[in-house]
């Protein structure tokens, strides 16, 4: 099944016990394109983030990377997953593991990637991250932005189709946050499919393609920056953006 | 010039006389307590690992026969087990050397209490690590080899120590069958002698050396594994 669509999500749902967290999500993502998803905190963000790689499994509805239904039984997980890179709010870098060995491991484990070949990618990721001086650096050596790049470099190296980043700077320190962003939007920059879970509104209207606004398991509204940001239709939104300002002090322009 | 007369330079019913003369009997049997319980460690080692891994990861029937496996073990005393071991399968036909016996049974105690400890350390190391494993297309199998068992057998170790410990001072139940370990030998040697304070002392310090000196090979081996930036400083 041909379509001009990397990922398409039809009518997601998923309950936890009584707590119905997503209720009906659709959404669709071109090539290239790279979307944001905000919303205030329990309201299915990074559930349906982490159905599009079925860490999480939903309980109806489906989801397609490219032609294959992920959401199909008896599909191959592992092929799946290594196609979409995947970078958690707290890095969950392997901890016994270099920096290096971080981001070697899937290419000579899951790829079956020969040593030397899977050194020499693993370095190049380390570097496109800024941080192939810090090859032989064990995760607990390195600052939170230093470890949320290098799990970004873990990702890339996998030469994923998509990118999914569920809230990545929301455990760091203020001083750190923008050395991961800057990478994100390198990313992008160079075409990367990418969907992001953020509270980082600045940047997200000045990368993302298109904004989504999500709450209590429905997407609200979704459009363009400037739409969304300047013009939000949903009364919902606009609550939302200008409890956002009111809190950083500042319109998220 | 002989063991024998180089102990009769210490004076008659001395203590080092005694000592002396005991040094032949009472290194065998220290060797034979040493080989048991490194065999006993090694097959409750294993066995205890995929008790753990059953118990974790594994479906219901698999982590219910894991489950009841360590709580019938831990549930009964070590020296019942191995006298059914020894005593109670010759009735199905199954004779085995004492020493064979007494190995046996101390494993599959000590593979209890090492799946609970292994259990522990695996159930500690963070959900993301598996999740971060999976997402880059490991299968969970993968995963639990290369993520989660290095640093789950690293955190293990303090507590699995004790483990170590424990079976190299209960091997000396093994001498319930009869086995010339240290302790038993010991034994003899006091019932021959009347000379029960001096012989069980000295049997008591060559136990406390031995574990001094399993102490500290775990401990470098410990110091070895640490995960750097990770580390505790004494």
């Amino acid at each position: 099944m041909a379509s001009e669509f990397l990922v398409r999500i039809h009518d997601l749902h998923k309950r936890y016990g009584h707590e119905e967290v997503l209720k009906g999500v659709s959404l669709n993502v071109r090539p290239g394109e790279t979307k944001a998803i905000i919303g205030p905190s329990g309201t299915g963000k990074s559930t349906m983030l982490r159905c599009i790689n079925r860490l999480t499994d939903p309980d109806q509805g489906q989801i397609w990377l490219e032609s294959t239904e992920v959401t199909a039984h008896g599909v191959d997980l592992n092929k799946i997953r290594q196609q979409i890179g995947f970078v958690f709010q707290d890095f969950n870098l392997f901890q016994h593991l270099t920096a290096l060995d971080n981001v070697r491991l899937g290419l000579m484990k899951v790829k079956n990637m020969p040593k030397d070949r899977a050194t020499e990618l693993a370095l190049y990721e380390l570097k496109r991250v800024g941080l192939e001086h810090k090859a032989n650096a064990y995760p607990n050596q390195l600052s939170g932005g230093q470890q949320q790049r290098v799990s970004i470099a873990r990702a890339l190296a996998m030469e994923p189709k998509l990118m999914l980043f569920d809230e990545p700077t929301s455990a760091l320190d203020p001083e750190l946050i923008g050395e991961v962003l800057k990478v994100m939007k390198t990313l992008a920059d160079e075409g990367m499919t990418m969907l992001i879970v953020t509270h980082e509104l600045g940047f997200a209207r000045s990368v993302c393609d298109e904004i989504i606004f999500m709450e209590k398991g429905f997407i609200v509204e979704q459009g363009s920056p400037e739409q969304l940001f300047n013009n939000p239709k949903q009364p919902r939104t606009r609550e939302f953006l200008s409890k956002l300002s009111e809190l950083y002090g500042e319109s998220p322009a | 010039m002989s063991w024998e007369t180089l102990c009769q330079n210490f004076a008659e019913d001395s203590f080092w006389r005694l000592a002396c003369d005991s040094v032949p009997k009472i290194s065998q049997g220290t060797l034979l307590t040493i080989e048991i319980t490194f065999a006993a460690i090694a097959i409750g080692f294993v066995f205890g690992l995929l008790l753990a891994l059953g118990r974790v990861y594994g479906n219901r029937p698999i982590y219910a026969l894991c489950s009841g496996y360590v709580h019938f073990v831990r549930g009964t005393p070590l020296l019942v087990q191995l006298l059914i071991i020894y005593y109670g399968l010759p009735s199905f036909e199954i004779r085995l050397d004492p020493v064979l016996a007494g190995i046996i049974g101390l494993g599959i105690n000590s593979a209890a209490y090492q799946a609970e400890y292994f259990r522990g350390a695996i159930q500690s190391i963070r959900a993301g690590q598996m999740q971060a494993a999976l997402a880059i297309g490991m299968s969970r199998p993968q995963a639990i080899r290369s993520i989660i068992l290095p640093q789950a057998l690293r955190l293990v170790i303090p507590p699995w120590s004790n483990e170590l410990i424990y079976t190299l001072k209960y091997s000396s139940a093994v001498s319930f069958l009869a086995v010339d370990e240290l302790y038993w030998t010991g034994h003899h040697i006091a019932v021959k002698t009347y000379r029960y304070f001096d012989v069980y002392l000295i049997i008591a310090f060559i136990y406390l050396a031995l574990v001094l000196i399993l102490t500290k090979i775990i401990d470098k081996i410990e110091d070895r594994l640490r995960i750097p930036g990770l580390e505790i400083k004494h």
